[in-house]
């Protein structure tokens, strides 16, 4: 390519009206594509906060008369939201710890120490990608029966954590990779062991990006359907039961729980803004 | 500090071994002996025979091919243009991305419900329709009755859902080009479009390889964005997956659909390897 491209001659400078005329076609495509993103989230929120006697006023007015938390009131108040609602909670805050407890730990070998078979794990690792979620429900479904945690918190906690855990020890080590490990030679030199210069040293340094890896899971867990409607029957999570409720259930009832469950979204990708390259681009390497 | 622990790393990794042998091997092969397990407990066929039999076999697997081959060209089209945009250093270029990222944390139920909120009878679409005058009766977007159309609403609101994520990833390829190869094809008067066919594109076919092998995999498995739209008015193979597991009970059948789920997802990865071979492959 470096071949053709050294016999092009200098090409005159592009005259100052088109590059102006490319950057504001730039910023109208960039402005569209904004609008697709942000629109129907503005719309959905305006669903959510009419009151439910106007639900069916048509046409709606795309700048609401009247908002008010009567429809999400309504919906949080309808049988088994709540309760389920703590049930996620439970689930993705089990799934967190877990998948730390148990990925922080290989992500810290992987970026501190050369050994045999580092990179085989780390493919094996990998490839799990390459496998459908979908597969392993309908046959945990069958084994939690055997053990007794069919329809469990523990039982969906334990399937997400399958599913967050290839992505937390690849987060963890990229985070690990960050932090000098001279600083931990350092702290050994003077006087630290292994563990303590890590709990000292690595750890606190480690804080923010392990927080994010943290959110990961927590989004992973919290957004997941299918496996807790494989998994659960009388003890849905809430997005199994909002599911489970939307046929039988008044638009508005859909409205507020597509909106309940979009908000805690948005408000974790603004707090890990920073951190989504690392998360979600860097990690599929 | 040359005391190496020659075992401390083994030690570390042995909890993440241990987990995904019991929680993610083990059940990869448990579905497939329930796919072919027999009434006596032996090898059989008799599962995967019911599954293409079933009457909503033929359906749910071309509703699904149908929604993998029209949501995949269309989410990466709007997530090179999105990445592109975050890239060409506009102001507040965070901003941008940040607007692009905000579907990575929405649920496939919660996007199908957005849409719902647009596409139901007395709903934004028709209200704007109505409101510009372009037409002036309420349209039926979802209806059992007009198949494409409900195919349509799911593959508006999955391209709204999951192109963040391929968005991404191409970005992160996008910052990996060196700003030089850019500036040089700038001295030689290259024009914006020459620039992404000639220099942006082929340098990011890693990072397009790795998005179209993960989402191609994710859409296969397209599930509650479906029930949200179409109810019952759409089969799609995870749905069928499900409605075995549930409603009929019937583990077998189910685990079947699974592993057809599985061996598309291999087959579309294969092809991906094979058709766009990068020669970056070992840096994995």
């Amino acid at each position: 390519m470096s071949a053709r491209t050294a016999t092009v001659p200098m090409a005159r400078r592009r005259s100052g009206r088109g590059r102006l005329l490319e950057r504001g076609l730039i910023y109208l495509g960039a402005t569209l594509l904004a609008l697709f993103i942000l629109v129907p989230i503005y719309l959905i929120a305006v669903s959510a906060l009419t009151p439910r006697e106007n639900a069916f006023d048509f046409p709606h007015s795309v700048v609401p008369a009247e908002l008010s938390f009567d429809t999400i009131l309504f919906f949080i108040n309808a049988s088994g939201v709540i309760d389920s609602f703590w049930r996620s909670v439970w689930v993705a805050l089990i799934t967190l710890a877990l998948s730390l407890l148990i990925g922080a730990p290989a992500g810290y070998a992987l970026a501190r120490y050369a050994f045999r078979g580092r990179s085989g794990y780390r493919l094996l690792v990998l490839s799990t990608r390459a496998f459908p979620i979908v597969i392993l429900a309908i046959p945990l479904a069958v084994t939690y029966r055997v053990w007794g945690i069919n329809d469990t918190v523990i039982g969906v906690a334990l399937m997400h954590t399958a599913l967050a855990l290839p992505f937390t020890v690849l987060i963890t080590s990229s985070v690990f990779v960050s932090v000098p490990r001279e600083l931990e030679e350092a702290a050994q030199t003077l006087g630290c062991n292994p563990l303590q210069a890590f709990l000292r040293v690595s750890l606190p340094l480690a804080l923010p990006g392990l927080a994010a890896a943290a959110i990961f899971t927590w989004v992973l867990s919290w957004n997941d359907v299918f496996a807790a409607v494989i998994l659960t029957l009388r003890n849905p999570t809430l997005p199994a039961h909002i599911l489970s409720a939307l046929t039988q259930s008044p638009i508005y009832f859909q409205f507020a729980a597509g909106f309940v469950m979009l908000v805690p979204s948005l408000v974790v990708i603004f707090f890990i803004r920073r951190y989504l390259l690392g998360l979600w681009g860097r990690v599929v390497k | 500090m040359t005391s190496r622990l020659g075992w401390a790393p083994y030690a570390l990794l042995i909890p993440s071994l241990a987990f995904l042998a019991v929680f993610f091997a083990t059940p990869m092969v448990q579905a497939f002996a329930l796919a072919f397990e027999g009434p006596d407990g032996g090898f059989s066929l008799a599962n995967i025979q019911r599954m293409l039999g079933d009457t909503s076999f033929r359906s749910a697997l071309l509703t699904t091919l149908a929604l993998v081959v029209l949501v995949i060209p269309i989410q990466f089209a709007l997530a090179m243009s999105m990445a592109l945009v975050v890239n060409a250093r506009l102001k507040g270029q965070g901003l941008w991305l940040y607007i692009y990222a905000l579907p990575l944390g929405i649920s496939e139920l919660a996007a199908g419900i957005v849409w719902v909120s647009i596409f139901t009878q007395s709903g934004w679409l028709n209200s704007i329709l109505i409101g510009l005058g372009i037409t002036d009766r309420q349209i039926t977007w979802q209806s059992a009755e007009t198949p494409w159309l409900l195919i349509a609403c799911v593959v508006i609101a999955e391209a709204w859902r999951a192109t963040s994520i391929i968005m991404i990833i191409l970005v992160a390829g996008l910052q990996s080009i060196p700003r030089e190869f850019l500036e040089a094809a700038d001295v030689y008067g290259a024009t914006t479009w020459q620039k992404i066919r000639r220099v942006v594109l082929p340098m990011l076919r890693p990072s397009l390889q790795v998005a179209l092998i993960l989402r191609t995999i994710l859409a296969f498995q397209v599930f509650a964005t479906v029930i949200a739209l179409a109810g019952t008015g759409l089969d799609v193979l995870a749905s069928e997956a499900q409605r075995w597991a549930t409603d009929i009970d019937n583990d077998n059948v189910a685990a079947a659909y699974a592993g057809l789920i599985l061996l598309l997802s291999l087959v579309s990865t294969i092809l991906f390897l094979v058709l766009l071979p990068t020669r970056e492959e070992h840096q994995a």
